[in-house]
């Protein structure tokens, strides 16, 4: 493979904690080298003046409904949405029909990933057969054909003593479990958060407490058991804080949050909207403080997409029927960048830090750095691009967006997995 | 082409997005209608040739016939569809129902659904009128205004009067529509049930919560006395039916402490020995029939008042001029 000089550009690399103008080069699909006015024989020069040159994306939370539900997403289509996003890694959900939870189908997941331009597609396993939350899933054949984490994506572990002895028997593999916690009792029926919202439309809530309760419960086995617990879409402040005081005592535990937990808030849900329709739901406006407060001070170390792409009938119903979720790949950066990083909040270095190396060093991944020897796993971003998000340009086979019509500044212009363009903008945005 | 009443807008989804003047030009124009039931011969031509289409995805008796009178004594034509032996039970969608209706020329459509928002989900997608008719626990704006028609009839003066809604306000479109409509034009509401029944955060909508019956009764002029679904208690909302009749029940020993004679409202229809005993619903302060008698005005004003009838013409519309336009 021929060598490849990124030049010109500003170059952040949370990993080592540099943000600097240097020149990037790339061979043989590794970074060889990062320095000032590089100048090497025979490579070809991309230009990055005006640009950010930084650690591609990894996304801890994404679906992408393959196999079984393809007429949403495919790990085709998901990997080339991904990447337009600037993700460049990307850790496919198990809940898929059928569920991955045996070494045949992460093995479908892996060789479809690698036919796929686009991301990296990582698979995780189920935690329990057919996450139905009886009996755990091999997790030692799983992890050997490629699993990268055990989760039951989207539905809670009920059982306390599964959720243990996951915990437990993870840890000799080096994998983390991913969690939804919830307690199932308390959030049964709900499809918004319990308030005052939801008193008003008279649509069932799910409380705050659900997810307090689970996440609790989770911390206290993580802690018990020195297992290593990754925490998926932290949504409500006291959950934040119990992840935040967990992590003091020194539990082994990661957290997430998505773009719509931080930015968006309950209020929205009254037009009954079916794009606000997500789980865990949109919370209130100080729950989203709170959250962009623990994003900030790296109680949350994760930026998730969530990525569950529905189709148009699908959410063209009424609230109660239309099922939750949102797709994310190609708005995360942009929103963020918008209502995060330009209004003070973040840094662009936090932010990048917590869409890459952040995710990368909680699942155990490749990727979140910029050093030597490194895969050239690459985003360049132009952050003074003013655009409107139009989700009819979406690259995912869906347009469930909660961010239509958005005007962001901030674009991704150019993705590399391993030092191959994988994605670039066509025109100038 | 979108019809639109200059007076309500297009639709009736609830009440709380209405303003004083709006509820209160609803009420007044249920007025004159009243008289046209008590006729030898009830039916006046005010919506001649008009197409109304009655779509009843969840089982109703009294709000289906109550709506199909006024409709009726109103020259409407009208259509019925339930869910059961429609083209709904078949897993056709409710937005293709509603196109596939619109597509026959219809003018409103009167909806009942389980879900909250359907009516207005539906709204934004016809340009026929859209009546809700109860979508899930959201709102019942006609039951609501009947229910605050009847509470006027009675006290003549709705600012200020004291109005108790007693019992699962947690499941109830009536209970919300009543306090939209309650709050906005001036009246105290309270509601009093078991904790379990109320939603999150309700005293946001900017009414008291009693815990016990006894204090709601010496508190108010009227209670409007909600259905306790039998279902609740299997969910555990309540632990008995009797507990529930024995602790908020209203019987007639607890209002012989009243300190004044109370109104019951009851929407209907009554568990007699659960909510409300038989000696109060059939006995002397229960206005219960009137209520739905005055279902049937509220109904036809909503109906004159969405197909562009103005308010000041009810009078002269009922003797046989027709809707302009």
């Amino acid at each position: 493979m021929k060598r490849l000089l990124i030049r010109g550009g500003r170059v952040i690399d949370p990993a080592a904690g540099t943000d600097a103008a240097a020149d990037l080069l790339v061979d043989e699909g590794r970074i060889v080298h990062v320095g000032p006015s590089l100048a090497p024989e025979s490579a070809e020069v991309v230009d990055a003046r005006g640009l950010v040159v930084a650690p591609g994306f990894v996304d801890p939370h994404a679906h992408l409904c393959e196999p079984g539900w393809e007429h949403r997403e495919t790990i085709a289509t998901g990997a080339l949405a991904a990447a337009a996003g600037g993700y460049t890694t990307v850790c496919a959900m198990p809940d898929t029909d059928p569920v991955v939870d045996d070494p045949a189908s992460v093995g479908f997941v892996v060789a479809a990933g690698r036919r796929a331009r686009g991301a990296r597609v990582l698979p995780v396993a189920a935690v329990s057969a057919g996450r139905k939350g009886e009996q755990l899933t091999e997790f030692g054949e799983v992890v050997d054909a490629g699993a990268i984490a055990v989760s039951d994506a989207g539905r809670a572990v009920r059982s306390s003593m599964l959720m243990r002895l996951a915990l437990e028997y993870a840890r000799a593999f080096g994998v983390p479990v991913l969690s939804h916690p919830e307690d199932t009792g308390l959030a049964r029926g709900g499809v918004m958060h319990e308030g005052v919202m939801s008193t008003r439309l008279g649509l069932r809530g799910k409380p705050a407490a659900a997810e307090e309760i689970g996440t609790a419960r989770d911390l206290a086995l993580a802690e018990a058991t020195g297992g290593r617990l990754h925490l998926q879409r932290v949504s409500t402040a006291a959950a934040a804080d119990l992840v935040r005081r967990a992590r003091a005592r020194g539990v082994r535990v990661t957290a997430e949050a998505t773009p719509h937990h931080l930015l968006l808030s309950h209020e929205l849900v009254a037009g009954y909207g079916t794009e606000y329709k997500v789980d865990p739901p949109l919370r209130t406006p100080s729950d989203c403080g709170a959250l962009c407060e623990a994003l900030a001070d790296g109680t949350v170390d994760c930026i998730a997409t969530d990525h569950a792409p529905r189709t148009y009938d699908e959410k063209e119903q009424a609230f109660d029927d239309a099922p939750f979720g949102v797709v994310g790949f190609e708005t995360a950066f942009a929103v963020l960048h918008t209502r995060l990083v330009l209004t003070g909040v973040l840094t662009l270095p936090e932010l990048l830090a917590r869409m890459s190396t952040g995710p990368a060093r909680a699942l155990g991944l490749a990727g979140g750095t910029l050093a030597p020897g490194d895969p050239a796993d690459l985003v360049l971003i132009d952050t003074n691009a003013k655009w409107t998000i139009d989700p009819a340009a979406f690259l995912s086979k869906c347009r469930n967006t909660p961010f239509g019509g958005v005007e962001a500044t901030g674009r991704v212009v150019r993705t590399l997995v391993g030092g191959e363009t994988v994605w670039e903008a066509t025109a100038a945005p | 082409m979108i019809r639109s009443s200059a007076a309500l807008g297009k639709d009736l989804i609830g009440l709380e997005p209405l303003s004083r003047r709006q509820i209160r030009m609803i009420l007044d124009t249920a007025e004159p209608f009243k008289e046209i039931s008590e006729r030898r011969i009830k039916k006046v031509p005010v919506l001649r040739g008009k197409t109304i289409v009655n779509l009843f995805f969840e089982a109703s008796t009294r709000t289906r016939i109550s709506f199909e009178f006024a409709e009726k004594r109103l020259s409407a034509d009208t259509v019925n569809i339930g869910a059961v032996g429609s083209s709904v039970s078949k897993g056709e969608t409710l937005v293709d129902t509603a196109r596939n209706l619109e597509a026959m020329r219809i003018d409103m459509v009167v909806i009942r659904h389980w879900s909250p928002g359907a009516a207005s989900f539906l709204a934004a997608r016809i340009p026929s009128n859209v009546i809700n008719a109860g979508d899930g626990a959201h709102e019942h704006p006609t039951q609501g205004l009947l229910d605050i028609l009847t509470l006027r009839d009675h006290f003549s003066r709705l600012e200020g009067l004291k109005v108790c809604i007693v019992g699962d306000v947690l499941h109830s479109r009536v209970a919300r529509s009543n306090i939209f409509g309650l709050v906005t034009l001036g009246a105290k509401v309270a509601v009093c049930g078991p904790r379990t029944l109320m939603p999150a955060g309700i005293e946001e909508l900017g009414v008291r919560v009693f815990g016990r019956v006894e204090e709601a009764i010496e508190w108010a002029d009227a209670l409007n006395v909600l259905r306790l679904q039998l279902e609740r208690m299997q969910d555990g909302f309540v632990p008995s039916l009797r507990e529930y009749n024995r602790v908020f029940g209203i019987t007639r020993e607890r209002l012989e402490w009243a300190p004044r004679d109370l109104l019951i409202l009851h929407p209907g229809p009554i568990n007699r020995g659960v909510e409300i005993d038989s000696d109060v619903a059939d006995g002397p302060h229960s206005v219960i029939l009137q209520q739905v008698t005055n279902g049937v005005a509220i109904r036809m004003a909503v109906l004159y008042l969405l197909a562009g009838g103005a308010p000041d013409l009810a009078e002269a519309a009922k003797s046989g001029k027709g809707v302009r336009g």
